[in-house]
């Protein structure tokens, strides 16, 4: 599996993967506000939010109707959608593209709900791998408080109770999340895992964020000419170097 | 048409049954004591016709049907005939859709009902879904695997029609020709009339490519429609017969 950087793409897209709870969210928006400030092109993408599917997806979940295949399926559709219309054209244009959960999300979630992991990762082989994957290592028990004490009802697929683990949401939950998480540690080196300490305090961790990303791609190269974005030229003709010039501020 | 008594009705006998990939888990293959019988073929081919006309003849001999297509099911028939008029899919979301709208169908209607020993009527099948895709350049490789959950039927019916004829059987029904059975959205010709020629085309090549794999029963569907019933009726009493 090649990189964006491998296969030659302008820009760059960086994943972070966790539990729900693992505070990875978080973590790609101070990470957006900071490339943001810094005056990069940056696009946020966020699993299962594609227009396409939302209805579907919404219907399937509230009447229960989603086995592990179509839930799987329905998440691929989603993808594919927000990849090809999307993160490609926008990696093609230069973006540094964030995404809130990619491809390993489905590998995880989807073998443990009983998916053959060949055919999930056959179904994900159209996309490349991500230039970088932060993986938010959470304790269990932290991601499931931090969930719990938020929001005490569990949503039925949230918690797993497809699976029928248990009949207490609360524990379907807790087995479910601690099977993701395996799933994730056994992928970790495969799929070259940059793996943060999600126990420590939210700054400590967007520190680090931060140093990894300046250190790994060379920012400078994804800034705008300009603070914001210029109207498209009505002349094609002018000299391409006024495009290239990086140092206006 | 003679009264038929009691002893007159065929109970299916047990054919070979496996899936062509992982299938579904937790699935028994021997409790799927119905049969499915796939038709497929492009518009106009007689598709429908025909399976109306076999419902017809397979209820009146006693066995129970149960009917489905590409996008009829809950889960995702509305959502996907909404972004196909909008023409925003690309290919392989376009194709993850048709698989999800397959995958809830083959679990919530097919299995259950195969179970139940009803004989499924499918008004096509992976085939169409799979040639569709091949033409829009999807690696096969990655089709097989995707499809690897279905279910191998008990007859596949390919209903072969000259583009020619397919032409002018669409514009004399509805006097206009499918941007997506034009193959519209491949940029072939600006002109529906030729890319539809040259889509369906492509089409009936991707079908013999497949062929080659799943081996289905290609019938000449440029015949009357009383020969191909015939034909269909002959081949499926056999099916029924466990041959």
């Amino acid at each position: 599996m090649r990189t964006f950087a491998e296969l030659n793409f302008p820009g760059r897209l960086i994943a972070v993967e966790g539990l729900d709870g693992s505070g990875k969210s978080t973590q790609i928006y101070l990470l957006k506000r900071w490339l943001e400030a810094e005056g990069v092109r940056v696009y946020f993408s966020e699993w299962n939010s594609s227009e396409l599917v939302k209805s579907a997806t919404s219907k399937g979940k509230k009447r229960e109707l989603l086995t592990p295949n179509t839930f799987s399926l329905i998440h691929a559709t989603d993808f594919a959608d927000r990849y090809e219309r999307h993160l490609l054209p926008l990696l093609r244009a230069g973006y540094i593209v964030l995404c809130d959960r990619y491809i390993f999300t489905a590998f995880a979630r989807d073998v443990v709900r009983g998916c053959p992991p060949a055919w999930v990762r056959g179904i994900y082989n159209f996309a490349a791998q991500a230039d970088l994957t932060f993986f938010f290592k959470a304790d269990l028990e932290v991601s499931l408080n931090r969930i719990l004490d938020g929001r005490p009802k569990l949503k039925f697929f949230e918690a797993g109770m497809d699976l029928h683990l248990s009949s207490d949401p609360y524990e379907s939950f807790r087995i479910f999340q601690g099977r993701i998480l395996e799933q994730y540690l056994a992928m970790s080196t495969e799929f070259n895992f940059i793996v943060i300490d999600a126990n420590q305090r939210v700054e400590a961790q967007q520190g680090l964020v931060r140093q990894l990303v300046s250190q790994r791609i060379d920012l400078a190269r994804f800034k705008r000419v300009s603070p914001l974005p210029l109207p498209p030229p009505v002349r094609r003709n002018r000299p391409a170097a006024e495009f290239d010039d990086e140092s206006v501020e | 048409m003679k009264t038929r008594s009691q002893n007159d009705i065929v109970i299916p006998r047990p054919g070979p049954r496996r899936f062509y990939g992982h299938g579904i888990p937790g699935v028994q293959l021997e409790e799927l004591v119905g049969k499915l019988i796939v038709v497929e073929g492009a518009d106009g081919s007689g598709r429908s016709t025909q399976i109306a006309r076999l419902v017809q003849w397979l209820e009146t001999t006693g066995h129970a049907t149960v009917q489905v297509g590409l996008k009829r099911s809950t889960l995702v028939s509305e959502e996907l005939e909404r972004a196909q008029e909008g023409n925003i899919l690309s290919r392989t979301t376009l194709s993850l859709f048709y698989a999800t709208d397959f995958a809830d169908q083959l679990e919530n209607i097919i299995l259950p009902a195969l179970k139940s020993g009803f004989i499924v009527l499918a008004d096509r099948f992976i085939y169409t879904l799979m040639a569709r895709d091949m033409v829009r350049g999807m690696d096969e490789a990655w089709l097989k695997n995707l499809y690897g959950i279905a279910l191998e039927p008990d007859a596949v019916f390919y209903l072969a029609v000259e583009a020619e004829e397919l032409v002018q059987r669409n514009l004399s029904k509805s006097a206009a020709l499918d941007y997506w059975e034009s193959g519209m959205d491949l940029g072939l010709s600006r002109d529906m009339f030729d890319s539809f020629l040259k889509y369906q085309t492509a089409m009936q090549a991707a079908f013999r490519q497949l062929q080659k794999t799943y081996g289905f029963t290609i019938v000449d569907g440029n015949r009357p429609v009383d020969a191909i019933t015939g034909e269909l009726r002959k081949k499926i009493s056999a099916v029924l017969a466990g041959k």
